[in-house]
């Protein structure tokens, strides 16, 4: 079983669904993102990392400005490496997830991009700017190096497509419940209890929801719809501005989660 | 570096050779299906055809002519022709396509049009065709841009655009991109995103090239009725590459007329600072597309740089990298001095003000003269007006000659 599999096994006996912080490697700097990111690793069901990139356009100002704080610090492909191998070795069986931009992989190139961090410990990488029709040669790089490629399944995907993201991903399904980018600006949307259910009908691994998730309700509605977990970033971004306040709403945020 | 196996994927639309695809979040992938059927359908329909051609000719201004100029190479065995898309409605060739864009915004029942710009040209055009077509319109333009091309954005708000400056990244024209896209990815239901260059996921690519090519036909029946015979050269400057594609594709298969694309050399190739993509990008995906672009080696997009804001960007439209691979097209480039050169010199030379974006083009012509290449016709495509350059020309010479 993989960590993914293990995980949701593991929820469904004890009636909670996955919650999944993100964050930016390489934040606030190269030498503090295993700092900023051990607090979360406290509430963590998985952890969704991303690569910082310069030209994010699935993401709202405040992931992107970590981005860029991030690359400015002197963030590189071997610091992000150093941290994941890091955390994994603290977490064993913690699944962890990267979220990267193709032109990351591309340079990289495909077979040494996901050879490098399975290497370093990563269970899954989710491509943002690689829709399904496109996926292939990095769906196949990532099956030949075990890790699990995760694809985006948006709320105006019409049924070939979902079909067809649903058969691509391995580990988790990523859904969105709302159109736009990453960021707490847009709240998320009514999860939609019909887009859940075709995903299951085309038999998509286990659907975690992100984008615009901040507060306990939205997680509440999205386990109401038939999620299995939720993936709050930039929410944490924000929080984290205050020392005293992020280890309370970790704490109200993972109880949102059991059912 | 390429991607290996391309038969995997279950379908790879819009690609020129390897180049081009559709590298975007997933959510965008509706609304460029949509795009693409508006597209065919129009494309096949003659109401549609009408009345972009009506557009064109009554509103915008077309045929362009195409001028001689007797003096600016005065001296050499050159003899050069200007296709004068600066003389389009706009300034600029960036209106042909925006009209149609429109027209097919309207086709779809899109409420709203966003749209990214440079040098300010293709957000002057799509504002323009807002206030005519009655369509809201919001302008993502890099804030260092605002500054340099500032009376550009006053014609925009004159237009009743919104003009939104970006101050992200490089604040430039990547950046109004990625905001245009963010914008997209919300708004896609009743906005359209009218991107303004042979650049972006596809279809973009080839609807604006299509769109475009109305350059090029002009100019090849123009010079065959003047002259009696095909140019030797056609030049032009490469930013993304749409007025270059333009004026190209009615030459392709004429195989004694050399094409030539000129990019921004911006202070010099070897300094680095410069938006010569052909010339030193490498293999990537920026914006929707697999092309050549400035980029490092872990794949984070480097600024380029340029005089002029309208090429001051570091990918290209993926058929301009295709056309360099069959040989088609040369692509050379023109430093940023070289294109004040040329900018001042076709202005006291021959009465028109270049846009430095052209200058790029016209640049190269003085270097095949200098090097006593001829005889020969050179048909240069002016795609646009300098008078938007004005201050930040006058600002740069005062520097040079205090």
């Amino acid at each position: 079983m993989t960590r993914y599999e293990t995980l949701f096994a593991r929820l469904r006996d004890d009636r909670r669904a996955a919650f999944v912080p993100f964050a930016v490697l390489g934040y606030p700097s190269p030498e503090t993102t295993l700092e900023w990111i051990r607090p979360l690793l406290e509430y963590a069901d998985a952890l969704e990392l991303g690569f910082p990139f310069s030209d994010p356009i699935a993401d709202g100002p405040r992931i992107q400005a970590a981005s860029h704080t991030a690359l400015a610090r002197g963030a590189c492909r071997a610091s992000h490496l150093t941290t994941v191998t890091a955390i994994r070795a603290e977490h064993p069986d913690l699944p962890i997830g990267l979220l990267v931009y193709a032109n990351l992989v591309y340079r990289t190139g495909l077979e040494a991009f996901y050879a490098a961090v399975r290497e370093a410990g990563v269970d899954s990488v989710l491509v943002a700017d690689v829709p399904v029709s496109e996926i292939g040669p990095f769906s196949a790089a990532a099956h030949a190096q075990g890790v699990d490629p995760i694809l985006i399944a948006p709320p105006n995907a019409p049924d070939p497509t979902l079909a067809q993201i649903a058969r691509h991903s391995r580990g988790y399904t990523y859904v969105v419940s709302r159109s736009g980018i990453t960021g707490t600006e847009t709240a998320a949307g009514r999860p939609s209890a019909e887009l859940l259910a075709r995903l299951r009908d085309f038999r998509a691994p286990p659907a975690l929801i992100g984008f615009g998730i901040s507060k306990p309700e939205d997680i509440r509605r999205m386990l109401e719809a038939g999620a299995d977990g939720v993936i709050v970033g930039s929410s944490l971004i924000e929080k984290a501005q205050d020392p005293g306040e992020l280890e309370p709403y970790l704490r109200e945020l993972r109880q949102a989660t059991r059912y | 570096m390429s991607i290996p196996d391309r038969s995997t994927g279950p379908t790879r639309p819009g690609r020129f050779g390897r180049w081009g695809g559709r590298y975007v979040p997933e959510i965008l992938i509706p609304a460029l299906d949509e795009l693409e059927a508006a597209f065919i359908s129009a494309r096949a329909d003659p109401g549609f055809r009408s009345e972009l051609s009506g557009l064109l000719e009554h509103f915008a201004g077309r045929p362009t002519p195409i001028t001689r100029c007797a003096n600016f190479l005065k001296g050499s065995r050159l003899e050069v022709y200007l296709k004068r898309e600066d003389l389009l409605h706009g300034g600029a060739h960036k209106t042909n396509q925006v009209l149609a864009q429109m027209l097919l915004a309207r086709r779809m029942g899109k409420k709203r049009v966003i749209a990214e710009t440079g040098a300010g040209q293709h957000g002057v055009a799509v504002a323009l065709a807002g206030a005519r077509f009655k369509i809201p319109v919001r302008i993502y333009m890099g804030k260092r841009d605002c500054e340099r091309q500032a009376p550009n954005v006053f014609r925009m708000k004159l237009f009743g655009a919104e003009v939104v400056p970006i101050d992200t990244g490089s604040a430039t024209l990547k950046d109004a991109m990625n905001e245009a896209l963010r914008d997209w990815a919300a708004s896609y239901d009743h906005t359209h995103y009218l991107v303004g260059t042979v650049a972006g996921p596809h279809p973009f690519p080839t609807l604006v090239s299509e769109f475009q090519r109305v350059i090029g036909d002009e100019a090849r029946a123009q010079m065959l009725a003047e002259t009696g015979q095909l140019p030797d050269a056609v030049i032009a400057c490469v930013g993304g590459g749409s007025n270059a594609i333009g004026i190209f594709r009615a030459f392709l298969d004429d195989s004694e007329t050399r094409l030539v694309g000129v990019e921004p050399a911006g202070e010099g190739l070897e300094t680095g600072r410069h938006g010569a993509t052909i010339a030193r990008g490498q293999p990537g995906i920026l914006h929707g597309s697999e092309t050549l672009i400035l980029t490092d080696a872990e794949g984070q997009i480097l600024e380029s740089h340029s005089i002029s804001a309208g090429l001051d960007y570091p990918g290209i439209g993926p058929e301009h990298v295709h056309l360099r691979e069959t040989g088609r097209v040369d692509y050379v480039s023109a430093t940023d001095t070289e294109a004040l050169e040329a900018f001042t010199r076709l202005s006291r030379e021959e009465g028109i003000i270049p846009a430095l974006e052209s200058a790029h083009a016209l640049a190269y012509c003085l270097r095949m003269a200098e090097n006593g290449e001829g005889p020969g016709t050179l048909l240069v495509n002016l795609s646009g007006r300098g008078d938007k350059d004005l201050t930040h020309v006058e600002a740069h010479l005062q520097r040079r000659s205090p």
